[in-house]
């Protein structure tokens, strides 16, 4: 069994909220979830949606076919309409004009004025659906008491339970045992992430769609003790960031692309200075304003060579929520350990998806400082010379009689300005040397698919599912081997395996939410390995699997 | 670096410059004070002045230009036990960092901002920053610069500053008992200090400024702000220095409660089981 729900209306009819909790209600009944969010940048009117994609099993992506549509407004049926199955149902208020046997028209504005409260004709409509799939309420005013004040809950308790008297059971799903699950979606889990990883100090500035990391983060400042602070301008937010480092605690800021094009000096800076620093990324689709709340992966060459000069980095691409949680804490460990900016890329279609996982594994999350508490040398040499490239970190205040010297100026071992040409070779040399250990302890892509697959799609980050679905789907149908490789760490980008599996593949496919193939020119540059086939999107909208099948059927 | 004491170090300041006196009275409020070098962060962004955490002896942060005030604002907020002093230049405080001043004193955390006001941009060779004066001809303002100067005195009081002050590099125990105020004021405070550049400023010399200057006496009220910024506007012939505004104010880390009450951030420790339980709001 595997169902898809659309909830459609205008902006400020409460498609969000409506969403969540029937994502809860699917949820407590034991299903798994896999919905997106498609929005747009405006606070009234328009149209938005969400799709609620629920099944007995784990999903990993959204699909297109509609199994019940709630129309909130007229144009969620004039948008949607098409996609719903000949069998499907789409339920909306009686006032609507659309015929159509699959609609059903119900008393929505009537029942909600009842009640008490037009705003609650939502939440009519959810309760019929959840009458239409048998599923139970029994969890409905609890659910309801999440979201709004106790006197606002309980009339949705009894909108959803008014709704659900006008239908008979269609689809009679049972309630399955329930499985100790979360509910997250990709910025939450992120969040969650830094939380874990003892983050301290969060400074951004509100960009979609990364604003709900600072959301969820500000929620917990007082009870988790993280400064969350809403900087001027994204430059102030990576300088403040630096500057928390700098003074020994984890620090992080968060943006999307326009608000990165701003913090790019002070990329720079932390590298320079080797402060460790946490950065995400959630992609829109550029240049500038773009598409505000929508989805590409248009950035990664800008994010993996943004600022002058050159200094190491890591560029990690996030994959699914739960990815999202592991990844963030490994980027904070990362950065501590090489004393680099760590970059985390993200987007709107990961940053927005609710899934079903399993309970983050909080005995897996370490945190590793790698700050001295003495020195052996004094003064001190905040970057000495070594081998690996690393040198001592000493937090600025903790030892008597040992000060610490940072300067964006190129400098020598103490931290003072030089002009010495010996000094910089030295030093550009150290700093280079600290990504040769990290390269050692890259994670190579995930590998979905037949083994010795003779069609290897290469693809990075949030497009995971859509593409692990597809390699089932074509698999299925037997006509030849697929398989993907789905890259997290892409800078540096791991070759082990993509060596390893272009060499046995037939052709060789990228899969990339961008309009230039951008994993594809970074594989060529690092490899030599050219692809013979391209699967791009950049119409904001994220990729399906039925999208991504299509197109690597029709390959010539 | 280490040692106990704030010797100060050899510079690349051209001789006669009227940092060397700023340095200098840094060096003696801060040991006035009693302040030993790890306790203190001195901050820069990038310019002649910003080089100054390099010639004290204590932690150093020498960053961009223009964003000396958030990375030091956030050092103060992850470790309240510092001493923080930003010492920059008039274009790295007003004209790239301009954004950050503004903001900075509405943050109102509790750092000290030196400002070393040579009315031009010293290290790139002498264009008008935002406070040159209408008139002076530079290597781009050939015809004479022709926007009106900023105030930053003025500003700071309207934008609600609790310690605003100025003073002259020229004398050095006055400047060092104003610094002495500014780094004991609980809550950011602007020190706008007259520099004279003997290379790329030759109208606003040590002369011009020592003719002009006229010290603040105990019949002025730094409490009154209408009247402050009666005084911040006083320029000319007769130019006020010492503070001109004064008034106490909740700063920052007080108005967080676990800043205000707990240990500095850095020292804090992370509680697993709770953040753990944080995925009670995901069920
Ligand atoms: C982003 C950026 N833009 C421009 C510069 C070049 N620059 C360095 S210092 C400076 C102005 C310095 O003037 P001021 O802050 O008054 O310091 P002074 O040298 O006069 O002490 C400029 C424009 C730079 N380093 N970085
Ligand atoms: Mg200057």
């Amino acid at each position: 069994m595997d169902y898809n729900i659309l909830i459609g209306g205008a902006a400020g009819q409460g498609v969000e909220t409506l969403s969540s909790v029937f994502e809860k209600m699917l949820k407590r009944n034991g299903y798994k979830i896999f919905s997106i969010r498609d929005y747009m940048s405006r606070i009234r009117g328009g149209h938005n949606f969400a799709q609620i994609r629920f099944a007995d099993r784990d999903l990993c992506s959204h699909t297109e076919d509609l199994d019940g549509i709630i129309a909130l407004n007229n144009e969620t049926i004039d948008y949607h309409i098409d996609r719903l199955k000949p069998d499907g149902f789409l339920v909306c208020d009686l006032s609507v004009r659309y015929e159509d046997d699959r609609i059903i028209k119900l008393p929505l504005m009537n029942t909600a004025r009842n009640i008490g409260n037009i705003r609650v004709s939502g939440s009519v409509a959810l309760g019929a659906v959840m009458g239409l799939l048998g599923l139970s309420l029994d969890d409905a005013g609890e659910i309801y008491n999440q979201f709004f004040r106790p006197d606002i809950a309980d009339i949705n308790t009894t909108a959803v339970l008014e709704g659900s008297k006008f239908v008979q059971t269609r689809y009679d799903l049972h309630a399955l045992e329930e499985e100790e699950n979360i509910l997250i979606n990709g910025n939450q889990a992120v969040a969650l992430g830094a939380l874990a990883a003892g983050c301290k100090f969060y400074s951004a500035y509100p960009m979609t769609p990364s604003t709900s990391i600072m959301d969820y983060l500000a929620s917990k400042m007082n009870d988790a003790e993280i400064v969350v602070e809403q900087a001027e301008d994204e430059i102030a937010a990576i300088n403040m960031a630096i500057g928390a480092s700098y003074a020994g605690v984890r620090a992080m800021t968060g943006t999307s692309g326009g608000g990165f094009s701003l913090m790019v000096e002070g990329l720079g800076l932390a590298g320079m200075l080797e402060v460790p620093l946490v950065i995400a990324e959630v992609q829109r689709p550029g240049p500038v304003t773009g598409f505000p709340t929508r989805t590409e992966q248009g950035d990664l060459k800008f994010i993996i060579s943004a600022s002058q000069g050159e200094f190491p980095r890591m560029v990690i691409a996030l994959r699914t929520p739960e990815d999202a949680f592991y990844q963030t804490v490994r980027a904070f460990n990362i950065a501590d350990k090489y004393q680099i900016p760590v970059i985390l890329v993200s987007d709107q279609f990961l940053a927005d998806s609710v899934t079903t996982v399993k309970p983050f594994d909080f005995d897996e999350v370490r945190h590793d400082r790698y700050i001295s508490r003495e020195v052996d040398e004094r003064p001190y040499k905040r970057y000495k010379i070594t081998p690996s490239g690393i040198s001592p970190r000493v937090i600025p205040g903790k030892i008597p009689g040992v000060t610490v010297m940072v300067d964006s100026d190129e400098h020598d071992e103490y931290g003072y300005i030089t002009e010495s040409a010996e000094v910089r070779t030295n030093m550009v040399d150290k700093r280079m040397r600290k990504i040769e250990l990290l390269k050692q302890e890259l994670q190579e892509p995930w590998f979905v698919g037949e083994e010795d697959c003779e069609v290897l799609m290469l693809a990075w980050g949030s497009t995971w599912g859509p593409v692990a679905e597809a390699v089932s789907i074509l698999n299925t149908e037997g006509d030849k081997k697929y398989g993907a490789l789905v890259f997290g760490d892409v800078w540096p980008l791991p070759t082990g395996l993509l060596l390893n599996k272009c060499k046995k593949a037939k052709r060789i496919v990228n899969v990339e939410q961008n309009a230039t193939g951008q994993l594809a020119s970074l594989v060529a540059e690092t490899t030599g390995i050219l692809c013979d086939f391209s699967v791009l999107k950049y119409d904001g909208r994220p990729m399906s699997p039925r999208y991504i099948t299509e197109k690597v059927r029709g390959m010539k | 670096m280490c040692d106990m004491k704030f010797v100060t170090s050899e510079t690349a300041w051209c001789p006669g410059c009227g940092n060397f006196n700023i340095l200098e009275a840094l060096r003696m409020a801060l040991e006035r004070l009693n302040k030993k070098p790890h306790e203190v962060l001195i901050v820069g962004g990038i310019g002649q002045a910003a080089k100054t955490p390099q010639y004290i002896n204590a932690n150093g942060f020498c960053g961009l230009h223009g964003r000396a005030l958030p990375a030091a604002v956030a050092a103060k907020i992850a470790n309240k036990d510092l001493t923080v002093i930003v010492n920059t230049g008039d274009g790295d405080s007003y004209g790239e960092g301009g954004n950050h001043f503004i903001h900075n004193v509405r943050r109102n955390v509790d750092i000290t901002h030196f400002v070393h006001d040579n009315q031009i941009y010293g290290l790139t060779k002498g264009q008008a920053s935002p406070t040159t004066g209408v008139g002076h001809v530079t290597s781009v303002q050939t015809a004479g610069t022709i926007n009106e100067p900023l105030n930053p005195v003025l500003l700071a009081i309207a934008l609600g500053a609790g310690f605003v002050a100025r003073a002259f590099s020229g004398d050095k125990e006055h400047l060092a008992s104003i610094m002495v105020e500014a780094i004991q004021y609980k809550g950011y405070a602007l020190v706008d200090i007259f520099q004279p550049c003997v290379t790329f400023n030759r109208i606003n010399t040590f002369q011009w400024y020592n003719s002009r200057v006229y010290k603040l006496d105990d019949s002025y009220d730094p409490t009154d702000r209408i009247k402050a910024m009666e005084k911040a506007m006083e320029w000319g012939d007769r130019i006020p220095i010492g503070v001109i505004y004064r008034e106490e104010k909740p700063a920052y880390c007080d108005k967080i409660g676990f800043l205000k009450e707990g240990p500095p951030l850095v020292d804090m420790q992370v509680d697993m089981d709770k953040i753990k339980g944080y995925m009670k709001d995901f069920i």
